[in-house]
């Protein structure tokens, strides 16, 4: 078995609560919300008209020139590079510091791109023959070619985004780029680590980026009616574990972490934020519209990571405290996954499981479907680094069915009793695909 | 410890040549190409007329009778996965929760199996959202977003989508209903990376089952863009040749040709499933090849060079050097720009000696199978290193000096290491060594 071991040393993000490490994690603690009316196009009309958005954002302020040579690429891949940016400065990537470029990889779960809209529906208005029903393949091609273009449609292409980076940041080693939905940048740190532990690089850029924030990508999840239609109400619309949670509210942005091999990291003198000590991936096997009802997979993938870290969920410390310190949930606020989800944590502790905070920062950032997982993972470096654990917002009307630690309303803080050493990170994705994470404080 | 091995035990080619191991492996060795006119929809708009259609595969055929139903929310990506792991599974012989009552075979462990099979970005099925969006017309006919919208409920705008709509067209939906259908509840992963994403996944899925996190998966990919978006999107892109009022396509796609004027899309789906070596040969399967050695890499994003970087960690991962490869299937798709990338990264790699490899490059076969692409070539070169025999090659045009990839009957060989490798629109790589196995 190998014995690299894989820390972390740069973290960034782009989220709806803003784009700085520490301000961000401020507002998590403080429990605020950037959920609202959606500005991005007209969706007064949709049963789920308000999104938790990213406002402002201008690539540019964040990478300087760089953006000139990335101009063209999608709102998710721009939302990428300035949180790489991020991650590679703190990581003391930049300048002349630069790591091998065969030796840096990229692993991201990237989502799709946008539609163009503008040609993409008059396309296939002008293609429709109301006579026959159906599209009209010499038509539709005919108003394709008046307007779509081949840069905005290759843009699309989530892997591109893995492209853009790689090119900012000069990696040159393995490449992927994996879509399994709600579970896909947890996926990706958890694969990128294994390939550094392999020793097929030392350095990997990791995590996601999405939006889904786009007539068709709200209207999908409409139809499933897998989202909150609190309208009148947004920034109560997403309560994870409340017993009047109506579904998730749809959030975007990217989260990306610079994760290396120990030893690399130690030779350069880098700051190391804390060890990717453990991941596991597991498939429901069950179906493709529901979780598994005992969370079988969940509990699976928890139960996998923790193997991988050494650390046994019964195992209490010498004060009876849990070893385990926090786990942030997927908790997405619809009410499948918040129950079978707290039954998986049950299975897995035991229990202890009532003595392990468990909480769902989507609750304040809404679901960030691609880029959640990683995300959240930065919240857990975070929650390490300062002792705090984010609560779970609008937690009002417990449920019985999610009766664990919930961390409601208030962040705590852990200092007094130790201070926070080791987190998972769960990350649950639609079709049965599950992720979990644990990182750890970095002791040596 | 010493490190545990992977092996090729079952193939489930679905292409325009064939499907299942018997009609494609001879559609190969004959030499005969699939690409042919697009039945599939009227394509007299576009520039590029051919493609390769798979035929004959009806994915309720693939699938225990209990999830027929489900086959209604399959995209036509989704189809050819569920029938290419199918055909895997039987070609390997196992018994899954997909085997019907009866059905001899080797039992599969569920938590021990994975699944990690590539994807493309699935278009909306045209009519299905066209129907829909033109209840939501305002007077000048354009679709209107506010009319769209449904909050009042109604029968109107977007409700006229099924409500399962957009999980016909999630990437991991293959990977999903594969899993559902064959009780793999090992690591499962969507790897969308264009033609490397098969050859990417089946590299994470060995080293899945090397790092003991599983005995068996479920490995490769398939697409089809084999519809108007899709068609259109590589049109744009540059990627296919326009082919004018020729019906034949085996004439089209010049591999490591100056004079090529681009490929022929095509759908399939590329699965093969990989096993530990100890596994196989306690259950007696045959090992095609084993999967030796994988690397991958990135290009910039010029995408000039950065392939032998891939082909290089393969080696070294084989325990291999440049002058052990007996064979090459790269991708090779009739692209200048790209095809000159790989030959460069041969040329670094293989040197002088580059002249003396045959090069098989499916391509004018197959076409251009985008995510189905690696597992389709691994498939050939996996039944190339069993059969110790190099399958015919087409060409219609003449490949650069210095490199074997001109058209040839099929021989046999004496096929020791073989490389895969494919590169990708957008830069990523991927490259693998299949050895005989012993």
């Amino acid at each position: 078995m190998s014995d690299r071991r894989v820390v972390i040393t740069g973290m960034g993000w782009v989220t709806p609560l803003g784009t700085d490490l520490d301000g961000v994690w401020k507002r998590l603690l403080a429990g605020d919300t950037a959920i609202g009316p959606i500005d991005r196009f007209d969706a007064s009309t949709f049963s789920t008209s308000f999104a938790s958005e990213v406002k402002g954002f201008d690539l540019r302020a964040h990478v300087g020139d760089l953006a000139d040579a990335h101009a063209e690429a999608g709102i998710s891949t721009k939302y990428a590079l300035a949180a790489a940016m991020s991650a590679v400065r703190q990581a003391g990537f930049t300048g002349d510091k630069a790591p091998n470029p065969a030796r840096c990889g990229v692993y991201l779960g990237a989502g799709e791109g946008t539609l163009d809209y503008d040609h993409f529906m008059a396309t296939h208005v002008a293609g429709w023959d109301a006579e026959s029903k159906s599209v009209d393949g010499a038509k539709w091609a005919a108003r394709a070619h008046e307007g779509m273009n081949a840069l905005l449609e290759l843009e699309q292409e989530p892997h591109l985004t893995v492209s853009h980076l790689a090119d900012a940041f000069g990696a040159r080693g393995p490449a992927f780029n994996c879509m399994t939905a709600c579970a896909a940048s947890a996926q990706a740190t958890g694969e990128g680590a294994e390939i550094i532990k392999r020793g097929d690089a030392d350095v990997m850029l990791v995590g996601g980026a999405h939006t889904m924030i786009h007539p068709l990508g709200m209207s999908g999840f409409i139809r499933l009616t897998a989202m909150s239609t609190k309208r009148d109400d947004p920034t109560h619309a997403s309560r994870p574990f409340d017993a009047k949670r109506d579904g998730f509210v749809m959030g975007e942005g990217a989260g990306i972490l610079v994760i290396e091999e120990l030893e690399h990291a130690k030779a350069r003198g880098a700051t190391i934020l804390a060890e990717v000590a453990g991941y596991g991936s597991t498939a429901d096997a069950y179906r493709i519209t529901d979780i598994h009802p005992e969370g079988k997979g969940a509990a699976a993938a928890m139960r996998w990571a923790l193997h991988e870290a050494g650390i046994d969920p019964h195992a209490t410390d010498d004060t009876g405290r849990p070893l385990v310190h926090y786990v942030n949930a997927h908790g997405t606020g619809t009410q499948e996954n918040d129950k079978i989800e707290t039954a998986a944590v049950k299975a897995v502790f035991g229990g202890l499981a009532p003595k392990v905070p468990f909480s769902s920062v989507k609750s304040m950032l809404g679901h960030l479907i691609q880029a959640a997982g990683a995300v959240e993972l930065i919240t857990c470096v975070k929650a390490i680094e300062t002792g705090w654990i984010p609560p779970t917002r609008n937690l009002e009307h417990p449920d019985p069915l999610c009766d664990l630690d919930h961390v409601p309303g208030e962040a705590r803080d852990l200092n007094p009793v130790g201070g926070v050493e080791v987190c998972l990170s769960n990350s649950f994705g639609f079709g049965g695909q599950n992720d979990t994470v644990c990182v750890r404080r970095f002791r040596d | 410890m010493d490190r545990r091995r992977v092996g090729i035990t079952g193939l489930g080619p679905v292409s325009c040549v064939g499907s299942g191991v018997d009609a494609f492996w001879s559609s190969l060795l004959e030499g005969t190409s699939g690409l042919g006119p697009i039945g599939a929809f009227d394509a007299s708009g576009f520039a590029s007329k051919l493609a390769g259609t798979v035929e004959g595969i009806d994915a309720k055929s693939f699938v225990p009778k209990s999830y027929r139903k489900a086959t209604k929310v399959m995209a036509r990506d989704a189809e050819l996965a569920v029938a290419a792991a199918k055909l895997a599974s039987d070609d390997a012989g196992l018994r899954t929760r997909g085997s019907e009552d009866g059905d001899a075979g080797f039992e599969i462990v569920p938590e021990r199996t994975g699944c990690q099979i590539g994807a493309g970005l699935i278009a909306a099925e045209a009519n299905e959202l066209t129907r829909a969006l033109v209840n939501s017309l305002d007077d000048d006919g354009k679709w209107d977003v506010q009319r769209w919208g449904t909050a009042e409920g109604g029968a109107q705008g977007m409700n006229n989508l099924p409500p399962l709509w957009m999980l016909k067209y999630l990437p991991n939906m293959l990977a999903c209903h594969v899993t559902i259908i064959h009780g793999c509840e090992g690591p499962s992963n969507t790897i969308l990376a264009a033609e490397s994403s098969g050859l990417l996944s089946l590299g994470e899925g060995a080293r899945v089952i090397e790092r003991d996190d599983a005995d068996i998966s479920i490995v490769g990919g398939a697409e089809s863009k084999l519809n108007l978006m899709g068609l259109m999107r590589l049109e744009l892109l540059k990627r296919l040749a326009a082919t004018g009022d020729a019906t034949d396509g085996s004439r089209v796609v010049k591999p490591y040709d100056a004079d090529a004027g681009g490929t022929l899309l095509a759908e399939g789906g590329g699965i093969l499933i990989i096993e530990e070596m100890a596994h196989a040969r306690a259950r007696g399967v045959r090992v095609y090849a084993e999967v030796a050695g994988f690397g991958a890499s990135q290009s910039d994003l010029r995408g000039e060079t950065g392939l032998e970087l891939a082909i290089e960690s393969a080696l070294r991962d084989a325990g291999a050097t440049a002058a052990d490869i007996d064979a090459i299937f790269p991708t090779g798709l009739g692209l200048p720009a790209a095809d000159a990338h790989e030959l460069g990264a041969f040329k670094t790699v293989f040197g002088d000696r580059l002249g003396e490899i045959p090069v098989v490059s499916l391509a004018p076969t197959i076409g251009d199978a985008m995510a189905g692409q690696g597992g389709l070539m691994t498939a050939a070169a996996a039944l190339a290193v069993h059969h110790q025999t190099l399958p015919a090659r087409i060409h219609a045009g003449t490949p650069a000096a210095g490199i074997d990839a001109g058209a040839g009957g099929s021989r046999d060989a004496a096929l020791g290491n073989v490389l895969v490798c494919t590169t990708a629109l957008g830069g990523q790589n991927a490259a693998a060594v299949l050895r005989r196995a012993t």
